[in-house]
């Protein structure tokens, strides 16, 4: 089954994208789609990609919800410090995080979150030390940081990916 | 254009509302890169545009047409996705190649590299 499938995951994405540019579900569309869809998981062979498994669902589903929150209330944060209406002045800075999460995709994930979080940028991970750079635009408390990214993003991360 | 007068009054208000609301997004996104002071800092104004400011610009793509065509409608949300996917590639390499300058003018403001061999500056010429 895995020699035949060997990214079973990957192919039913492609799939779905398939349908999703083509805007249809019939018989023919979803033959076609699978047929890529396989076909392109075995030139991923190829590639040698980390293969990750994928635990605990639910925590997915919880750790989508939280940073859908966050996007929400960073980006609001932001655009207080833009518009320069905020009740005290800007501090940015540098945060070092040291982290224990090794997996790359579970980083290539985190790396996603805190782009996409505005206030937050990613900016060097060393992977001997496991020590990561970000900027911090609204910098209250190094250290809280930290914290708040260790626990909120690191642990989860860490649940469904090892 | 003339299409859009097809639209009904209540699909019409949220659409304008989202697309309002993340034109203004981006639009801050792109008064903060002339306000914020540092490159640092400037790297935060865009992530305005492409996280918020997308979904709501797309959400509203997907109910105008969603309406206007009567049915579904959800390939935007894979411009969403691949929007999301993709900016971390160029953030992190302005980020760095930031980084590497500021280490290389011998910059107080930056951290410095936890381990492995500092840029060499005799080897570059800026």
């Amino acid at each position: 089954m895995r020699y035949w499938f060997p990214y079973p995951l990957l192919s039913l994405s492609l799939l779905a994208l398939w349908l999703l540019i083509n805007q249809s579900l019939s018989i023919g569309h979803i033959l076609l789609g699978s047929t890529l869809g396989i076909s392109w998981a075995w030139i991923m062979v190829n590639l040698q990609p980390d293969k990750t498994r994928l635990h605990k669902l639910r925590r997915i589903a919880v750790l989508t919800g939280r940073v859908a929150v966050d996007v929400v209330r960073s980006n609001l944060t932001v655009m207080r410090v833009i518009l320069g209406t905020g009740s005290r002045p800007v501090n940015s800075g540098f945060v070092a995080i040291d982290l224990s999460l090794r997996d790359d995709n579970a980083l290539a994930l985190l790396a996603c979150i805190l782009t996409a979080t505005p206030g937050t940028a990613w900016l060097e991970f060393d992977r001997q030390t496991g020590v990561l750079t970000i900027h911090v635009l609204d910098l209250e408390n190094g250290a809280r940081w930290s914290d708040l990214i260790k626990c909120r993003y690191e642990a989860p991360l860490k649940e469904i990916f090892e | 254009m003339t299409h859009l007068t097809d639209l009904p009054v209540w699909a019409a208000i949220p659409v304008c509302l989202l697309l309002l609301g993340g034109s203004a997004i981006t639009l801050v996104g792109s008064i903060g890169l002339i306000r914020l002071k540092t490159f640092y800092g400037r790297l935060h104004a865009p992530t305005l545009s492409s996280s918020a400011g997308t979904v709501l610009i797309c959400l509203a793509s997907m109910i105008a047409f969603a309406v206007l065509q009567n049915r579904w409608i959800f390939h935007e949300v894979l411009i969403i996705i691949f929007v999301i996917l993709t900016t971390p590639v160029t953030l992190m390499l302005l980020g760095q190649s930031a980084l590497y300058r500021d280490r290389i003018e011998g910059s107080t403001d930056v951290p410095r590299k936890t381990t492995g061999p500092e840029p060499d500056l005799s080897a570059i010429d800026i």
